[in-house]
């Protein structure tokens, strides 16, 4: 037997979970936006693998459109951190609570 | 075991250990190098299911432009690259909480809930499509019954993601003060 569809969706549930971890536990937002990204591949490793088991390239189309909006996510969120370091001295995320009530 | 199985795991392994890596590392550069190795796993993984071009893009995009613009943002601000008491923030116990209690919940759907009969015996994939795939996606992504319209929105989105942080990141002018 070779590897099945249920290994893909293993390896992607495990990556999903090791991202969010890192969202929910780190300090540095930098680390948050890298979990961010793992957590967005898994989602795409998990397209894909579906598009392959149902021999359906939509699902790979998908992939390239979140590609994108990730790039875009990255780009404002790498741009907002740089902005808050500038005024706070400080990207620990412990910190940054102006919007709290 | 059979070498696609092996392969599977042996690569799966790396794109896991090396995201453990990225949540467990204190420094910050350590931690945005095992990132582009965990890509590099999901690259990998891609070509394993026969998406080489998606593949391809993973790496040029992914680990080529994603993460060294990741790797620019660490090194200006860099006050934080410096070895800090705790690595977490002040509610990782109740997030380990919450990240664990999901995880539980996505095994029990997937193992209980979700499992249709379709991918049991999965349809045998027309090599024709599958040798075709470039030409494929390129025809999806500019026909006007496919995938055009959210293309062209897709690249107006990141022409005004790329102007808006351009404008977020501009030095203000009281800063300069």
């Amino acid at each position: 037997m070779t590897a099945t569809i249920d290994w893909y969706v293993a390896l992607s549930a495990i990556l999903f979970t090791i991202g969010a971890l890192g969202v929910l536990l780190r300090r540095s937002a930098i680390i948050v936006f890298m979990c961010i990204e793992l957590m967005l591949n898994s989602a795409n490793l998990l397209f894909v693998a579906f598009a392959r088991s149902l021999g359906d390239l939509h699902g790979q189309v998908l992939v390239f459109f979140v590609i994108v909006v990730a790039a875009a996510e990255v780009a404002v969120g790498l741009a907002l951190i740089v902005t808050i370091f500038r005024t706070k001295r400080s990207i620990n995320i412990d910190e940054i609570n102006l919007l709290k009530g | 075991m059979t070498g696609e199985q092996f392969v599977f795991l042996a690569v799966s392994g790396l794109t896991i250990v090396a995201g453990i890596l990225v949540v467990t590392l204190r420094n910050l550069f350590h931690a945005a190098l095992a990132m582009m190795l965990s890509f590099l796993g999901v690259a990998g993984i891609y070509i394993m299911l026969g998406a080489g071009f998606l593949a391809a893009a993973q790496l040029l995009i992914y680990i080529g432009a994603i993460s060294i613009l990741i790797i620019f943002a660490i090194m200006l601000t860099r006050r934080m690259m410096q070895a800090q008491d705790t690595p977490f923030n002040s509610q990782a116990g109740a997030g380990l909480v919450t990240a664990v209690l999901s995880f539980i919940l996505l095994v029990f759907v997937i193992t209980r809930l979700w499992r249709n009969e379709i991918f049991d015996s999965p349809p045998e994939v027309p090599t024709a499509i599958m040798n075709q795939i470039v030409v494929q996606l390129g025809s999806d992504f500019v026909s006007p019954g496919a995938y055009v319209i959210p293309f062209i929105v897709a690249s107006m989105l990141l022409l005004a993601a790329l102007i808006g942080a351009v404008y977020v990141a501009w030095p203000q002018v009281e800063d300069e003060a």
